[in-house]
């Protein structure tokens, strides 16, 4: 039985939100950490969310009395985020974690990605959605293959900022030399990818140096920490602006339409590429219909500017013929509707991917069949090469030529993440076999003097 | 010496200046459009998805957040609150002031009758009925029907939950295996499953309970009054402070007294502990999950503490 009654529920006072409020404004940043297996990723990320104190006080008991369970000394770190209990058992990241941690300013969404070759479509699934990427280095092992493939994949996807951990360093008692071959070799690597910034900053997870507090074990070292690092960023708007500074036009792929009363329609979705406004001219794809957007709306009231990453329904001018899977983009900076297209993807299957094959594309709103054509090349992730290849098999990153059965509204990926990709589906399994890319890869071979494998069209 | 690549200073500039935060676009605006995306997808991609509701403040704000996506239709699936039987009165009472307002369809999934119905063990009259809702939950999807769950788990919540992807996959018998998750790339969410499985899509996954309170202060949302300090009688065990019902009664050497309270997650009345706590505002609440030392659920709920894997092991069994 209850007590005394407890009061009505309370309504709070409207907080009108108006620029020039006293509340700082969040921006958002999502980053992947990425690296091989024992490099110490998870210890970092531990460490990282231990430091910052976003690790309530009954979470790090739990870490505690865990690592006691397993035999560990003190607190193992890495059991903050492999949470899973065969990640625990087996000392290893399996699938993604997520964790989440604030500052004033800045909100962070962290990606944990499982380091094991065997995981590399849970490394693609957390590093997709990433504005940067945290590279974990064991210094004195330097960088490993698994590495290299994991930073390739990851700019690749788009990532443009890198911040490389050269951990460990405790273990070889701070040598400078160490810490500058770990800087030589990813500096060669990050300009051969084309990732506008490489941050490499000596630190150890275990111990703590350098990841959120400054310390003084490398004296030679006056960069930022992990932290610092990450709060100076730029901010990401994965979905905008990417590779190509300008990105590209206004873009809204149609998810769902809503009938409005008075009979009119609206399209939802959400803006990427560039914003939308009232009065633009824009162009229905792939029909190619002509309009112009009266009005952007949302549940609290109509927007003069739907910026990108908003989810917004567009009135139009005309009645034209729109429903989920069409794309509404700006007339005078659209995609290119295409049958027939060439793209960069990451093969996740177990069966090898071989010209002929059937399969069903996701891109952005649509669902389609689509057939491959060719395979057209595989990546040698030492060389930074495309190597001649007639099939794609677990894991590898290639070129392949496909086809399918509606047309598609597409960017190059560096221009637009949204219309620039898509998702190869078995329709046995329903599985997700690969992520793709429309274009080839933006990379440099590492051997100048090589002939690069040109690829067909 | 600072030793950065950085390959094109000016254009760095440029980018930050680009992708600095516009007037008024914050990270709430990031999450609630994103989440709205989510509930789109679902809608559109499945057959028959369902939003499962427990009166709690995170299914309150998938309401807010399913009309923000589908208004001014109805909207494209039901409501369902799998209900053990042993709620708090105020958020039933909150429950059914939502659905008449929304005038949208609700189902409930009863334990009651599942353990009426001799599909699960009746725990006893003080037992802990959290695991039933499992088979509830899983009887209900099969007689309907329904290929998708949208529910309101985040992801900040559990160390099993920060796996989960936002459509995650459940095999025939409801399971959830964490080794073998389909990949999920950018926002492209894929809806199709086979006759006999479903999904569980989370529309809240990146959101913290912080930002969980700062919508529902923006957005001004009502919430069941137990959220908000009040005082009533409550029993000290195992460290949590449970409040006296009719199925939670003092057991030998324990007494209730009365306290200053309010409730950080709702859950079943025999598992959810209350905070001492005399924030009676939103902006109370913010300040002291702000500077909490203890997690949500940490003090909270003892459905969480029976093994060091007990979330993860329940997800594997079909639970939320």
């Amino acid at each position: 039985m209850v007590g005394a009654a407890p009061p009505p529920s309370p309504r709070a006072e409207a907080d009108h939100r108006t620029p020039g409020d006293d509340r700082p404004v969040m921006d958002l940043l999502r980053f992947a950490a990425i690296g091989s297996v024992d490099d110490g990723k998870s210890t970092l990320i531990g460490r990282l969310l231990h430091d910052t104190k976003q690790l309530f006080d009954d979470q790090i008991e739990a870490v505690e009395a865990a690592s006691r369970r397993r035999g560990v000394e003190g607190m193992d770190l890495s059991f903050v985020t492999d949470g899973l209990r065969a990640e625990r058992e087996q000392g290893i990241t399996i699938d993604v974690a997520y964790r989440y941690a604030a500052t004033p300013t800045r909100k962070f969404v962290i990606a944990d990605c499982p380091g094991h070759v065997q995981y590399t479509r849970n490394m693609a699934t957390g590093a997709s959605t990433a504005d940067l990427a945290l590279v974990v280095v064991d210094a004195p092992k330097g960088l490993r293959e698994q590495t290299r493939r994991h930073v390739c994949i990851a700019a690749l996807l788009g990532v443009r900022h890198l911040i490389v951990a050269a951990n460990k360093m405790d273990l070889i008692d701070w040598d400078e030399s160490t810490y500058q071959r770990v800087v030589a070799e990813m500096t060669v690597l990050a300009e051969r990818l084309g990732v506008e910034s490489c941050t490499v900053i000596p630190v150890s997870a275990l111990n703590g140096d350098n990841v959120a507090v400054r310390s003084d074990a490398a004296p030679w070292y006056d960069g930022p920490t992990i932290l610092d690092a990450l709060e100076q960023a730029p901010a990401g708007e994965w979905a905008g602006a990417h590779g190509d500074r300008r990105g590209s036009g206004a873009r809204l792929p149609v998810q769902w339409v809503l009938r409005q009363p008075g009979g009119g329609r609206t399209y939802a979705g959400m803006t990427n590429g560039g914003p939308l406004h009232p009065g633009d001219p824009v162009v229905v794809l792939p029909s190619g219909q002509r309009s112009a957007v009266t009005a952007v709306e949302t549940l609290d009231g109509p927007l003069s500017e739907a910026a990108v990453g908003l989810s917004v329904s567009v009135q139009l001018a005309d009645d034209v013929d729109v429903s989920r899977g069409d794309l509404l983009a700006s007339a005078d900076d659209h995609p290119e509707v295409v049958t027939e297209l060439v793209a960069t993807i990451c093969w996740f299957d177990p069966r090898p991917l071989v010209a002929g094959a059937r399969y069903r594309i996701k891109h952005t709103t649509r669902v389609t069949p689509a057939r491959i054509l060719s395979v057209d090349g595989r990546l040698d992730v030492n060389r930074l090469e495309l190597l001649p290849a007639d099939s794609l098999a677990e894991n590898d990153i290639g070129t392949v030529t496909l086809a399918v059965a509606t047309p598609l509204a597409v960017d190059p990926y560096r221009r637009n993440r949204i219309t620039g990709s898509f998702v190869i589906i078995d329709p046995t399994t329903n599985g997700t076999v690969a992520a793709g890319m429309v274009g080839p890869p933006e990379l440099t071979p590492l051997d100048p003097d090589s002939t690069p494998f040109d690829a067909p069209g | 010496m600072t030793t950065t690549l950085d390959r094109s200073t000016a254009s760095s500039l440029e980018a930050s200046a680009e992708t600095a935060p516009r007037a008024g676009v914050d990270h709430l605006d990031l999450l609630e459009a994103h989440a709205i995306f989510i509930m789109r997808e679902v809608a559109a991609e499945c057959e028959r998805p369902v939003l499962l509701f427990s009166g709690g403040k995170d299914s309150a704000v998938l309401l807010r957040l399913a009309e923000k996506a589908f208004r001014p239709g109805r909207f494209p699936f039901p409501i369902m609150h799998v209900d053990t039987g042993h709620n708090f009165p105020e958020v039933i009472d909150f429950r059914d002031r939502r659905i008449e307002e929304l005038g949208e369809r609700l189902l409930v999934a009863s334990v009651q009758e599942s353990i009426d119905n001799g599909r699960v063990a009746d725990p006893g009259p003080l037992g802990m009925r959290n695991r039933l809702q499992t088979t509830a939950l899983l009887d209900a999807i099969n007689a309907h029907g329904f290929d998708a769950c949208i529910g309101g788990a985040r992801r900040d919540e559990d160390k099993a939950r920060a796996k989960e992807r936002v459509l995650s996959f459940r095999d025939t018998f409801g399971q959830w295996d964490p080794k073998r998750q389909r990949p999920e790339l950018w926002q492209l969410y894929s809806g199709q499953v086979q006759p006999g499985e479903h999904l569980r899509a989370f529309p809240l996954s990146d959101w913290t309970e912080l930002d969980i309170w700062q919508y529902i202060e923006r957005e001004s949302m009502e919430l069941p009054s137990i959220y908000f300090a009040h005082r009533r009688p409550v029993i000290e065990r195992d460290g949590m402070l449970l409040a006296e019902s009719e199925w939670v009664a003092p057991a030998p050497g324990e007494t209730a007294f009365e306290e200053t309270v309010r409730f950080r997650t709702v859950g079943d009345a025999t598992c959810t502990g209350a905070v001492r706590s005399e924030a009676t505002t939103l902006a109370r609440i913010i300040q002291e999950v702000a500077v909490s030392r203890v997690s949500e659920r940490g003090a909270t709920r003892a459905d969480d503490r029976f093994s060091e894997t007990s979330m993860e092991d329940r997800k594997r069994e079909g639970y939320f």
